[in-house]
């Protein structure tokens, strides 16, 4: 034991303890990693051929003024990040917690609960972050142009996936048993990723719903990818608050939430 | 300085009392073991100690650290071995190590890793999958893994608990190796050999709270004295022997088929000449002071 920390008052919000949480999930990333990414490239690849060739061949040739395939592979980010931010932070904390009593392990460290959340968070963020821009790279290989805009959207897609770790962190903090996530995947996942406008504007829904979609983080963030590939307007600087906010929200309700399930 | 104090601590879940007003004090450099059966509170207050659950009352010291406000720092000097295996299964030996090298802040990762390998004499498996080792080395990855920042004061939860002999005794020398080297430990267990082996103190815990506590000898001469007179036979008969031992204040308990009369070398005449008449050992001690059978 080194001295240092033999007399060191630990702080709240240690990098080092974050980044050793971060540590084991890059670790068992490394045997994983190729089946996540296959099915991330995959995914987008099979949703532009099945949306956006199949439609723009049949019934749509254009949305607001930009071919559909282009429409929808802007807005498969979303989807991308979605799923590869609330669904695996879900299942992931869920297992971690009630069956491999991994989270007992890394509590029996110098790391709280605060820390552990965060480096969850940020883990998943980043590779969602990553893994978000993939449609994006699939779309342009089918034709859409490169445009500046387009650097932003890792940071965009990292917000958002901030947040939706956050929210599937708090579910498996909340739910008793691991079939319960079946509601929250139908009652807040699927709802969410339908009303984004990936597949279709919200400008053609009934305003109730329109108004509700503004409070959609994936509706915010189709509209920022696209802001990046088409051009950006003032009111993405709000959009983009917005997706923090929920982010800082989701982050403190996950902390709340885990601390009651992992401290007696 | 004792490195753990315990205060009349008290923790309840709902209805249930699981620790209750537990007054506990480990000197440093000895090996307290925590002897009681399930639901005596050792796990609880296991848990206590990390900080992983808080005390509805009464004070909490690890190494000088008050708890749970500097839980952190106090973890940070103390190893801990769960009850359960909770190794990443698909992460290497030493990925699993050096994981929690980083979690203790350790300034050399690699060397502490190579120390850690040879406690639990898994160098020449460092880049294997966890879930290809055998039963016995993922118990001495998982000792190991609580060892590598050689910490000052180390929790063993039931560190043996479902194992094979063979692993038992495996792991009984590498925490042998570790009183060894001066290491304060706190080991809860239920297993009376265990104890006896290995603590050079039993606190042995009851509903809650130590009911007694010295070294096991102590502990021996203490409540059972000298002999224990096992006695076998038909039921009417071990009622009758049981009976007339009771009558002269010896404690008599049962012990599988026969009936034990503890402190037989008391006995005035209320032990059968076929009885079987052994020294008294820390199982008659436990099963006197917790009325449940040891294991």
């Amino acid at each position: 034991m080194n001295a240092a920390a033999e007399t060191r008052r630990m702080r709240r919000l240690e990098p080092t303890a974050i980044a050793g949480v971060m540590s084991r999930e890059v670790a068992n990333f490394r045997t994983y990693w190729k089946g996540t990414t296959f099915s991330s490239v995959m995914e987008p690849l099979v949703y532009l051929l099945a949306f956006g060739l199949g439609l723009s061949a049949t019934l749509v040739d254009e949305v607001e003024g930009v071919p559909y395939i282009e429409f929808v592979g802007t807005g498969m980010v979303a989807t991308a990040v979605i799923f590869s931010s609330a669904l695996p932070a879900m299942f992931g904390t869920f297992v971690k917690h009630r069956f491999q009593n991994t989270y007992d392990a890394i509590l029996a460290a110098p790391v709280d609960v605060e820390e552990l959340v965060t480096a969850e968070m940020l883990w998943i963020g980043l590779r969602s972050g990553t893994y978000g821009c993939v449609p994006l790279l699939v779309t342009i290989a089918f034709g859409l142009n490169p445009a500046p805009g387009m650097l932003l959207t890792p940071l965009f897609c990292f917000v958002t996936a901030l947040g939706f770790a956050g929210f599937g962190v708090a579910m498996a903090a909340t739910v008793a048993k691991i079939d319960q996530f079946n509601y929250v995947t139908a009652l807040c996942v699927t709802p969410l990723f339908l009303v984004a406008g990936t597949f279709f504007p919200i400008d053609g829904l009934p305003q109730g719903v329109q108004v509700v979609a503004q409070f959609n983080p994936l509706h915010q963030l189709v509209e920022l990818v696209r802001g990046g590939a088409f051009g950006f307007e003032w009111a993405d600087i709000l959009r983009f608050a917005f997706l923090v906010g929920f982010a800082l929200v989701t982050w403190r309700v996950a902390i709340r939430q885990m601390r009651k399930r992992l401290i007696d | 300085m004792a490195a753990i104090e315990l205060r009349d601590v008290v923790k309840t879940f709902g209805s249930i009392t699981a620790v209750d007003g537990l007054d506990l004090e480990v000197p440093e450099g000895i090996c307290l073991g925590l002897l009681g059966p399930n639901g005596a509170g050792k796990s609880t207050t296991m848990r206590l100690l990390t900080g992983q659950a808080i005390a509805d009352s009464g004070k909490l010291r690890v190494l000088g650290h008050e708890l749970p406000a500097e839980a952190k720092t106090a973890r940070g000097q103390m190893g801990v071995v769960p009850q359960l295996d909770n190794l990443d299964v698909d992460v290497t030996v030493e990925d699993n190590l050096a994981i929690f090298a980083r979690l203790y802040r350790v300034p050399d990762v690699g060397k502490a890793v190579d120390k850690a390998l040879d406690i639990a004499r898994l160098r020449e498996r460092r880049r294997d999958a966890v879930d290809e080792l055998s039963g016995g080395m993922r118990r001495r990855l998982l000792l190991a893994r609580g060892l590598v920042h050689e910490p000052r004061l180390v929790l063993l939860d039931e560190p043996t608990v479902g194992l094979d002999p063979q692993i038992r005794t495996e792991l009984w020398t590498l925490i042998g190796d570790l009183k060894a080297r001066g290491t304060t430990i706190l080991m809860s267990t239920h297993y009376i050999e265990e104890a006896e082996r290995l603590a050079d103190e039993v606190a042995v815990m009851h509903q809650g709270k130590v009911i007694s506590r010295g070294r096991p000898m102590e502990l021996i001469d203490e409540h059972a004295g000298r002999q224990t007179a096992e006695v076998y036979g038909p039921p009417d008969r071990l009622a009758k022997t049981r009976a007339e031992a009771e009558s002269q204040g010896l404690a008599v308990r049962a012990a599988g088929p026969a009936i034990a009369i503890v402190g037989s070398e008391r006995a005035d005449g209320a032990i059968p000449e076929d009885a079987v008449v052994r020294a008294a050992t820390l199982e008659d001690v436990f099963v006197l002071l917790t009325g449940e059978e040891a294991e």
